[in-house]
Parts: structure tokens; C-alpha cells; sequence
């Protein structure tokens, strides 16, 4: 098999065409550099609407650079290129300079609860207050349909103006989808969400995920094979910057196309 | 099997000896700074408070008294205190703001390049003798004053203030910009992806995160304005009048102490010991503001 080959072939098999449903985000030919160095190489996959995304793959394989390239985190870093297209709603996001603007439309939760050191309240009204919501009522509104929304707020209710430091990290973690729900986004990236967490919390944001998607469109990058099999629709395997195998989440994890994605699903490597 | 004592090698010996005597030096190097401290606040404290304990002066007349004229037996130093706080204060007032955003400059949106420039150049400005930052106020700020406001005399209140907030710069931008940096990144990314921009990270999370460490910065360039004499000595004026404008010539507590002593005896001498004490009670209340503001932001 020569390298031309798998680029070929990879690009045809990580379209999975389902006519019926919505295109949400879609990549075609991305490459990202660090400086030098390339992280990924000619990513093109489709993103359906109101579906859960698993991406897998070995450490260092490039599944969180790509989870952020689609809102643009990753121009925080010095030195980082990209070539290639991301559109969202047929717009590219690379073209356009409203960063801002793709952030509240696409939010993200990140592998160790980051809330900021205040109140459980100010933490999910960050992202509205942002917005320039300053209404009380209006905010009061979002907060509670937020944390009802990341099946929080009967545990948090009554401590609204507590720190939200002094949560659980699960909790947290809740809390952290919460204030991303807050922003009203379309699609919700979530980086490792369950890394840190103990099973029982693990299993509550697994519930909430699959609650999630009939409103949401997610892309979640996991290291646990049982939660991509769990949660996901589509699952998108990844190894040293490349997608090699893209489908069905039922197709991935029963029989998988690629060599590589059933030795790495089955514990050979990674 | 009955105990043996094993003798200790020979070779051994000195080993144990050194190890014995070094620890010892070491304690009584540490011991040393403790005794200094107990020693300076000791006599500060004694020769102080003489004059009130014997001598039968009222401590309430020589904080509220507004006259300090040795020959006369009259000390009065409301007017250094009053010299010296709105000396303090109006340097905070400049320095403060100018200072956090020049941490905040270094810590969050300079290039590394520029911040590689001007970091060291404020590390720098720290390590400048406090008699040449009095002879540059002296030279130029003073003149400029001067010139400017149309005075007769252009050392003044003003002119104190504006050469403590440049020197109180270096302390409030290095604690400070430390304190920024130390903000876990992962704020940052959390708050740039629910969509705020960069100036607003800055104000709303990483700034209020660093809240502790920032105020522990202004207190630090606090007690580094109160206590500084060289520096002030060359540009305050000097004047014992209680200051009523920026433009009146004043003496804060230090200046006073620094420039009567070389002369004073008896009584006079023991009442600048005095305003040794309340210059030491305000760095020793700063001491503990700061302490609680550090308890406050370890927890």
C-alpha cells in the first residue's frame, strides 16, 4: 500500500453520505501546522445535525487540534497555519473574522472543568452577559432553562450565588456544559469531558449528552472507546494527524474497514 | 546477645563533628535576622517612647499637633503624618493603574519579543539607587513643576508623588504581572470560547482570578512609598506646614527623621525615635493587610 493510496482511499471512505440528513459542519482538505510541524493531514468529513461525533484515536493523534479548529481555539497559539476549508452552515469559518461570533454559535466544553472563580450564577451568565444581555429577568430566565438544561439545576438551585468552586467536579463539569448551553449555540464541542470525572459522574454526562442532541449538534473527543460506543452516532477514528476510518458508530466498533481501527479498537495499540 | 558498642571510625569522627558545627552556624545565621528585627524595633520602641514614659510629653499632642519646633520643646507632627499618607496615596493613584497595566501589558498582549524589552528595563528601574531617582526628580521634574504651575518653589507634595508612583512601578508590575501570569490558561480558553474578547478575558476572569496577588502588588508599592527617605528628602520641600494643596512644600515622617538626626539630642532626639514608631506601625499594619490578603488568596 503506497502513502498515495490511503490518502485516496481515506478521503473517499470519511464521507458518509446519508442524503437525508443535515450537513452541519463540513471539512474538506484541512491541513494544520504547528510552526513545522504537521498535526493533520487532509482531514474531510461531514458533521450531521443533531448528531454525537466520537473522535478516537491514540494520544497525540490530533483528535483535540481538530475538535479545535472548528472554533477557532487554535489560533491562540503562535505559529499554528491551516489550509483547507471548515464550513458551518455553508459559511467558512476561516473566511469570516468574527471570531466571536463563531464561538457563540459553537461552544465548548473542556477536558478539566475550567469555571472561573465566582458564583455558579455569574458562571452561567458569562456568556450572555458577553452578549450584552443585561435584563435581569432575561438572565435569570437563562440560567435556570441552562442548568435545567445540563440536569443540574435541582442540585444547584439553592446555591446559585455560592462559588461554583466548591461543586463536585462533575458538578462542575455540568455546570461547565451549562454555561456553554447558555450561549444558545448550534453545535457544542466537548474536549475529553469525562477524563477527570469518577464513573457515577461520567454516567450522568453520558445521559446528558444523549438528552443533548436533539438540540444540539456534538462533537465529543473521547479516550474511552465504551463512551464513543455508548454516546455517539458517528465515530471518526484518527491516527497521527489523519482520519482513517469514518462511519457509522455500530459499523466502527462491530466491523471496521481499516486494519488500524480494528487493532486500536480491539486494545493492540494506543 | 548482650548489646556492643561499636566505636564510631575514626575517619568518622570529623564527619559527625562537621555535620554538628554546620547545622549549629546555619541556626544561628538564620537566628541572626530575628535578633535584628528584635533589636531595631527594641531600641526604636525604647528610645520612643521615653519622652511620654518619663519625661510625661503627651503621645496625643505629638500626633495631633500641628507645630515641631525642636527649641521650643514643641513636636508636634501631625503635618509629616499628613505628608507622608497623601504622599502614599496620590503615588497609588498614579502608579497603581499605570503599573497593573503595564503587568497586565507584559503578562497577556505584549508580543514575547517586546515583553523580553521591557521586563527586564522594569526589573531594572527596581534596582536604581533611590537618591538618583531624587536627583532626576530634582533635575527635571521639579524645573518642570516649577515652570509649569508658575510656583515659586517647585519641590512640593506633586512633585513627591510623581517620583514614588515611578518608584513604586517596578514592585507593583512584577508582583503583579506574576500574579497574571499564574492564572491557569484554562480560564482564558474557558472564557474566549463562550465568545468574549480578549479585552474582556482580561478584565472579567483573569484579572478579578489575580485579585489577591494584585493587591498584594499595590500593597508592597504601598510600603515601599511610605518608607522611601532619599528619594523624597531632595524633592519634598521639606516645609513643616500641614499640606492643604499638591503644590505645598511638605516633610513626611521619613525626611524628618533623616534630616534631624544627625543633630538632635536629648528629648528632640528621642521624639524623632518617636516618629521612628509611627513611621514602623504603618509598615507593620501594611505588613498585616498584606498577610491577610495572602491567607485570603492561598485558600
Amino acid at each position: 500500500m503506497n502513502t498515495n493510496g490511503i490518502k485516496v482511499r481515506m478521503n473517499n471512505s470519511t464521507l458518509v453520505q446519508e442524503p437525508n440528513k443535515e450537513v452541519k459542519i463540513s471539512v474538506r482538505d484541512l491541513d494544520l501546522f504547528y510552526g513545522e510541524k504537521q498535526a493533520l493531514y487532509s482531514i474531510s468529513l461531514d458533521i450531521h445535525e443533531n448528531e454525537v461525533t466520537a473522535l478516537i484515536g491514540p494520544s497525540g493523534c490530533g483528535k483535540s487540534t481538530f475538535l479545535r479548529t472548528l472554533n477557532r481555539m487554535n489560533d491562540l497559539i503562535d505559529g499554528v497555519k491551516i489550509t483547507g476549508n471548515i464550513m458551518i452552515d455553508q459559511e467558512d469559518i476561516y473566511k469570516s473574522t468574527d471570531v466571536i461570533n463563531l464561538r457563540t454559535k459553537v461552544g465548548m466544553v473542556f477536558q478539566k472543568a475550567n469555571l472561573f472563580p465566582m458564583s455558579i450564577y455569574d458562571n452561567v451568565a458569562y456568556g450572555p452577559r458577553m452578549q450584552g444581555i443585561k435584563n435581569k429577568q432575561e438572565l435569570n430566565e437563562i440560567v435556570e432553562s441552562s442548568l435545567r438544561g445540563a440536569a443540574i439545576w435541582d442540585e444547584v438551585k439553592d446555591r446559585l450565588k455560592h462559588s461554583a468552586l466548591g461543586l463536585s467536579g462533575g458538578q462542575q463539569q455540568r455546570i461547565c456544559i451549562a454555561r456553554a448551553i447558555a450561549m444558545k449555540p448550534d453545535i457544542i464541542l466537548m474536549d475529553e469531558p469525562t477524563s477527570a470525572l469518577d464513573p457515577i459522574s461520567t454516567l450522568k454526562v453520558e445521559e446528558l449528552i444523549e438528552k443533548m442532541k436533539k438540540d444540539y449538534t456534538i462533537v465529543i473527543v473521547t479516550h474511552n472507546m465504551q463512551q464513543a460506543a455508548r454516546v455517539s452516532d458517528k465515530t471518526a477514528f484518527f491516527l497521527s494527524g489523519e482520519v482513517v476510518e469514518y462511519d457509522v458508530t455500530g459499523k466502527i466498533f462491530s466491523m471496521p474497514s481499516d486494519q488500524r481501527t480494528e487493532d486500536y479498537i480491539t486494545g493492540r495499540f494506543g | 546477645m548482650p548489646r556492643q558498642t561499636v566505636e564510631i571510625k575514626k575517619s568518622n569522627k570529623r564527619k559527625y563533628m562537621l555535620e554538628k558545627l554546620s547545622s549549629r552556624l546555619f541556626q544561628f545565621c538564620a537566628l541572626l535576622s530575628v535578633i535584628s528585627l528584635l533589636l531595631i524595633v527594641g531600641f526604636v520602641f525604647y528610645k520612643g517612647s521615653l519622652p511620654f514614659l518619663v519625661d510625661g510629653y503627651s503621645f496625643f499632642d505629638f500626633l495631633f499637633g500641628v507645630d515641631w519646633v525642636p527649641s521650643e520643646e514643641k513636636f508636634g507632627i501631625l503635618p509629616m503624618i499628613v505628608a507622608s499618607i497623601y504622599a502614599t496615596i496620590g503615588a497609588l493613584v498614579i502608579g497603581v493603574p499605570i503599573g497593573l497595566f503595564t503587568a497586565i501589558f507584559l503578562a497577556e498582549i505584549a508580543p514575547k519579543r517586546a515583553a523580553k524589552l521591557i521586563s527586564p528595563a522594569v526589573q531594572l528601574l527596581a534596582g536604581i539607587p533611590s537618591v538618583l531617582y531624587g536627583v532626576f526628580g530634582l533635575a527635571l521634574i521639579v524645573p518642570f513643576l516649577q515652570n509649569q504651575l508658575n510656583l515659586v518653589k517647585g519641590q512640593s507634595l506633586i512633585a513627591v508623588i510623581l517620583v514614588l508612583a515611578i518608584m513604586m512601578l517596578p514592585t507593583i508590575v512584577t508582583v503583579a504581572e506574576t500574579a497574571i501570569r499564574a492564572v491557569p490558561k484554562t480560564y482564558r480558553e474557558g472564557s474566549l470560547a463562550l465568545g468574549a474578547s480578549e479585552i474582556e478575558t482580561i478584565f472579567k476572569v483573569v484579572v478579578p482570578s489575580a485579585k489577591s496577588g494584585i493587591m498584594a502588588a499595590i500593597v508592597l508599592g504601598l510600603g515601599r512609598a511610605i518608607g522611601e527617605t532619599m528619594a523624597v528628602i531632595l524633592v519634598a520641600g521639606n516645609s513643616l506646614i500641614l499640606p492643604t494643596s499638591l503644590t505645598d512644600s511638605v516633610r513626611p515622617l521619613t525626611t524628618n527623621i533623616a534630616l534631624e538626626m544627625g543633630y538632635a539630642f536629648g528629648t528632640h532626639q528621642e521624639m524623632l525615635f518617636a516618629t521612628g514608631i509611627v513611621l514602623f506601625s504603618f509598615i507593620l499594619i501594611l505588613n498585616f493587610v498584606l498577610a491577610k490578603i495572602s491567607a485570603k488568596g492561598g485558600k
